[in-house]
């Protein structure tokens, strides 16, 4: 069921926002080896819950998002809730304050069930680095999948091939997947939000830059990071996006001008739209599935009279190189508040306040973090910076204009894949440093973090191992309504199939001694 | 963050800022690179930079001393340049910290708008040009009372550039040359001012106070000499100098040290010092970092600052949205310079007295209030004011809000004066009596002691004559030709009239009977 739905069903009385709260939380307990919460807000959710009960028994609830349960990613703040970042350097800080995508979110009365799992300060792009360990992706664990596997081999452990989430918002995905919520707050700085989605067979919006606020959302690279919204329909999307856009005067960076919200439009009729096909994003390492698939929607739209045209984004090969600048750049400076002092985790040293800072860092990040904050540093120093941080500014502004020319030329969406490949297991997946899988993992996604744009990911099919594979709507810049629709009315025609999990809900000893077996085996 | 701060340097620095500098000789680039600078807690405001000006040393060789300034200056306003929270003079520590000036992470710096038109009014003030579209850079340390690890400036592109700044000082005897002096202005940049570091020597603690706005004003000197004709001599920065006279002082005291380490065979380095302002002299700061690489890069939270004016304003703009530098402009009062130059036309007031005027905070306005209900001299206003009453402040080390004599109390004693009814004497122990602020006006005081003149011509001949009678000898004096010897009368005859009587008119009376 998807939120909208329930939503209807609330209003309706069908069930009531406890019976929902508590629903989600038994889902939560029985799919806790996912590790897709950090921190589970029990006791918050079920107060919520019992307010929003009221409101709904005076008929006074507050919209379509009353009651209903959603999760956010462990790097938004929540007043009195501890937010992490799944690092040590946050273990234990709990913000003052609510984000405002948070506060907006319970200003409407949905209920937080907790903050999911995410890599280290979301540096990363299978949800694997973070301090709490790994998400599992609970397609892992579907029927569509099991079945698969079974015709293929027989003797391998299953529990030890459970697949990842992508990331870093794989918690948040993973919660999403396994029904523990109905939408969750992601956050996507070069596709973190949408790979995860591409990966858990949901729809991942990352919204224009500047629609949606970042105040309380802790920054990864401020000029790229969106707050992102993963849910199991792209109806769901909008209405949540519908609640969280517009100006905040916490955050300069978000537009002036009032955005209504809306309804997403059923489109019947594509023929007057124009969809461009980036021949750049054909790249090798595509997998042969993923590309027959992006052929497949591309014929799709031209049967029902689109008009399918193939573009060119000549920079985009620069895009990985760019990006990794300037993200470690400003990584670099926005991790130096980090020092010990004034909240998070601080050293037992205390010789000189310079070797305080040091320990306190070299502690409290992980390899990523610290890796990423020596390149940025490097950078940025005076001999470096117009060879680097205003040559990778240039590049990505040259970025940028071809996504301007090409929309420019008549283009109403570009169409491309969201990942390479489908979820790959755990075992595979770290056998490359995060490094080289950031970079290959974010090639489809990142160019619209440069440009600002807002990109879509919707689930299309599932593979040949019955894993879901998306596919990514970009749009022209504030343009969000008008891509969810063409996305809405994709996403009507795929039919993607719901997730089958009911052997992972009825047997929930099971699942509890895989995952004593499955964190054993992460260890090593 | 922070107290807002203004920033204003010199021209040929390499540092952002704009500046304000006073030499008398040709400048050109600072021939050295980039010293530490630590922002220490500190804020400051001015409204009216400071100047001094430099001469070159007269003697066998001449030397030119040039001098750049940095001045930090906190902006009077109700909140910080970054944030919400309040700016409050001795305010307890850490006790107007938002969650953005802790450095919180997710928090977002918010331009305050009183901040920048405060900036754009001191960029017209002084003649600057005003950049329609400015930026906000991070200047990146760590350092314990610097909570982001950066500190967010303007670096590239401020909000005001290359200004000027016509001032005036008074020289010679008497102070009565006036010199006109042009300092240049670099450039004005908006700048987040750092937090307060207390060191607890004794437990080897620091203490941090976030609040940061505990000055109004910082300057640091940059501080060279050479001979005129040869290249610019290498620099020194004195730092954190926080008072006009101490700045005067320590530019004098480096000025001449410099020059007696070089003329004894000695070189400058290129360091920065502190003042000691007990000592009167400047010393070398002891600065572990070394050089710093500032890692600047663009602040990404804060869009292009944006001003319009009349022309460029777009359409149906929200007044509440936009800044525009005419309106801000329209609102720039009086400059201090319009100001002297009114008082001397106006009121044919010696160019060195409308300085004096216009220094001491509201003493014009208490001369314009006495000007106002006064039917008296305006020669004689100006000397009232500026030699009795500002020499009774002093004394007493008061503001001119907190004298006890009002303006309207002033006014009616020289009205008293002007119409003659009491005498100059008379006044000054009026003046006194104000001062006491016992609630009385001139005119009781002057009824209460009976400080009026004797207007009763025939009581003052009376006087005259029994004073003549009882000094023959005095009277002989006078008529065998000493001239000054009646001036011995008239006091006499004065004092027989408790001071009562105008001189002039004793004197008179006396002339006139001698003579016959």
């Amino acid at each position: 069921m998807a939120g909208i739905e329930v939503s209807a069903a609330l209003k309706q009385g069908h069930i009531t926002p406890t019976e929902l709260c508590q629903k989600c939380l038994s889902i939560i307990k029985k799919t806790k080896f996912l590790n897709a919460y950090i921190t589970v807000s029990e006791e918050v959710a079920l107060k919520q819950a019992e307010e929003s009960e009221k409101r709904y028994k005076k008929g006074h609830s507050l919209g379509d998002l009353d009651g209903i349960p959603i999760a956010v990613k462990d790097n938004f703040s929540t007043s009195g809730i501890e937010t992490t970042c799944a690092s040590n350097m946050l273990r234990g800080y709990v913000p003052p304050y609510n984000a405002t995508v948070v506060q907006k979110l319970l200003d409407q009365g949905a209920l937080l069930m907790g903050k999911t799992n995410l890599d280290e300060f979301a540096m990363g792009s299978g949800s694997t680095d973070g301090v709490f360990g790994p998400v599992k992706n609970p397609w892992s664990y579907s029927k569509q999948y099991r079945e698969k596997r079974k015709q293929k081999s027989h003797c391998e452990n299953e529990d030890s091939n459970w697949l990842i989430t992508g990331g870093s918002s794989g918690g948040s995905a993973a919660a999403v997947s396994a029904f523990t919520c109905f939408a969750a707050l992601g956050s996507d700085t070069g596709g973190s939000t949408r790979n995860p989605a591409a990966h858990c067979g949901l729809v991942g919006l990352k919204p224009s830059y500047g629609l949606v606020s970042r105040h309380g959302l802790i920054p990864l690279v401020n000029s790229m990071d969106v707050p992102g919204i993963l849910t199991r329909c792209v109806d769901d999307a909008a209405i949540v996006l519908g609640v969280l856009a517009g100006h905040d005067p916490k955050d300069s960076t978000t537009i002036q001008d009032p955005v209504k919200p809306f309804v997403l439009p059923s489109l019947t009729d594509v023929s007057k739209l124009c969809i461009g096909i980036p021949k750049e994003y054909l790249t090798p390492e595509l997998s042969s599935e993923v590309r027959s698939l992006w052929s497949k929607a591309a014929n799709l739209f031209e049967s029902e009279g689109a008009k399918v045209i193939e573009v060119s984004l000549p920079h985009t090969s620069y895009s990985i190189v760019c990006y990794h600048v300037l993200c470690t750049s400003e990584v670099a400076s926005n991790m130096a508040r980090f020092d010990g002092l004034e909240y998070g985790h601080r050293c037992d040293i205390d010789v000189s306040t310079e070797a305080m800072y040091a320990a306190t860092r070299r502690e409290g990040f992980n390899d990523v973090v610290r890796g990423r904050i020596l390149s940025g540093n490097f950078f940025l120093l005076k001999e470096n910076y117009e060879n680097y941080f205003v040559k990778a500014q240039k590049v990505r502004r040259l970025i940028a204009n071809d996504f301007v020319t090409v929309f420019n030329s008549g283009v109403d969406v570009l169409l491309t894949p969201t990942t390479l490949s489908e979820a790959v297991p755990y075992t595979e997946f770290i056998k490359e440093d995060n490094r080289t899988r950031s970079a290959q993992d974010d090639i489809f996604t990142q160019a619209a973090n440069m440009a600002g744009l807002p990109a879509v990911s919707v689930p299309m099919a599932l593979s040949n191992q019955g894993l879901p594979i998306g596919l990514q709507f970009i749009g022209r810049a504030f343009c969000d309504q008008e891509l969810l629709t063409i996305a809405k009315w994709f996403e009507k025609q795929v039919q993607f199939p719901v997730i089958q999990l009911q052997e992972l809900m009825d047997d929930c000893s099971s699942v509890f001694e895989n995952e004593k077996l499955a964190s054993v085996s992460l260890k090593q | 963050m922070a107290a807002p701060m203004l920033r204003l340097c010199c021209p040929g620095r390499r540092w952002a800022l704009a500046c304000i500098d006073g030499c008398s000789r040709h400048r050109r680039g600072a021939p050295n690179g980039c010293t530490s600078s630590r922002r220490r807690g500190q804020s400051s405001v001015a409204q009216q930079p400071f100047i001094t000006a430099q001469k070159p040393r007269k003697g066998e060789h001449e030397w030119a001393a040039v001098v750049g300034l940095e001045i930090h200056a906190q902006i009077s306003s109700k909140s910080k340049l970054f944030s919400g929270s309040q700016v409050h003079f001795a305010a307890p520590p850490n006790s107007l910290v938002s969650f953005f000036d802790a450095s919180l992470p997710g928090t977002l710096p918010v331009l305050n708008r009183r901040c920048v038109e405060a900036a754009v009014m001191t960029g017209l003030a002084l003649n600057c040009r005003i950049n329609k579209k400015s930026l906000f850079d991070r200047k990146h340390y760590f350092y314990a009372d610097l909570p982001a690890g950066y500190q967010i400036t303007q670096q590239r592109l401020p909000i005001a550039v290359n200004g000027s700044l016509v001032y005036s000082f008074c020289a010679g005897k008497n102070r009565s040359q006036v010199i006109n002096k042009t300092a240049r202005v670099k450039q004005i940049q908006l700048e987040q001012d750092s937090g307060k570091s207390l060191h607890d020597d004794l437990r080897s603690q620091t203490l941090i106070d976030l609040n940061r706005a505990e000055g109004q004003l910082r300057v640091d000197a940059n501080i060279s000499v050479h001979h005129p004709g040869e290249p610019l001599g290498v620099r020194t920065e004195v730092k954190n100098l926080n008072s006009a006279r101490f700045l005067a002082k320590a530019i004098d005291y480096e000025i001449q040290r410099q020059i007696n380490e070089l003329e004894n065979g000695g070189e400058i380095l290129n360091e920065t010092r502190s003042f000691d302002s007990k000592l009167g002299c400047t010393i070398p700061m002891r600065d572990k970092e070394g050089k710093q690489d500032y890692r600047f890069m663009p602040e990404p939270n804060l869009p292009p600052l944006l001003l319009y004016d009349t022309e460029s304003l777009p359409a149906g703009a929200d007044p509440q949205q936009v800044i525009d530098i005419d309106r801000i402009r329209e609102q720039l009062p009086e400059l201090p310079s319009v100001t002297r130059e009114k008082l001397v036309q106006q009121y044919g007031m010696l160019p060195e007295h409308s300085f004096t005027l216009l220094n001491e905070v509201g003493l014009l306005e208490f001369f314009q209030n006495v000007m106002k209900e006064t039917r008296a001299e305006p020669k004689k206003v100006t000397s009232w004011v500026l030699n009795t009453l500002l020499g009774f402040l002093k004394q007493q080390n008061l503001a001119v809000s907190e004298s006890p004599v009002t303006p309207s109390a002033l006014a009616e004693l020289l009205n008293l004066l002007d119409r003659k009814a009491i005498s100059s004497s008379a006044a000054k122990q009026v003046f006194e009596e104000l001062w006491r602020n016992e609630g009385k006006t001139p005119a009781q005081i002057v009824s209460e002691k009976k400080l009026e003149l004797m207007q009763d011509q025939e009581a003052l001949e009376q006087l005259c004559h029994a004073v003549m009678e009882g000094h023959p000898q005095v009277v002989m004096d006078v008529k065998k030709g000493n001239p000054r010897a009646i001036n011995k009368l008239i006091g006499l005859v004065r004092k027989a009239t408790l001071s009562r009587a105008d001189p002039t008119v004793i004197k008179e009376i006396l002339e006139k009977k001698l003579a016959s």
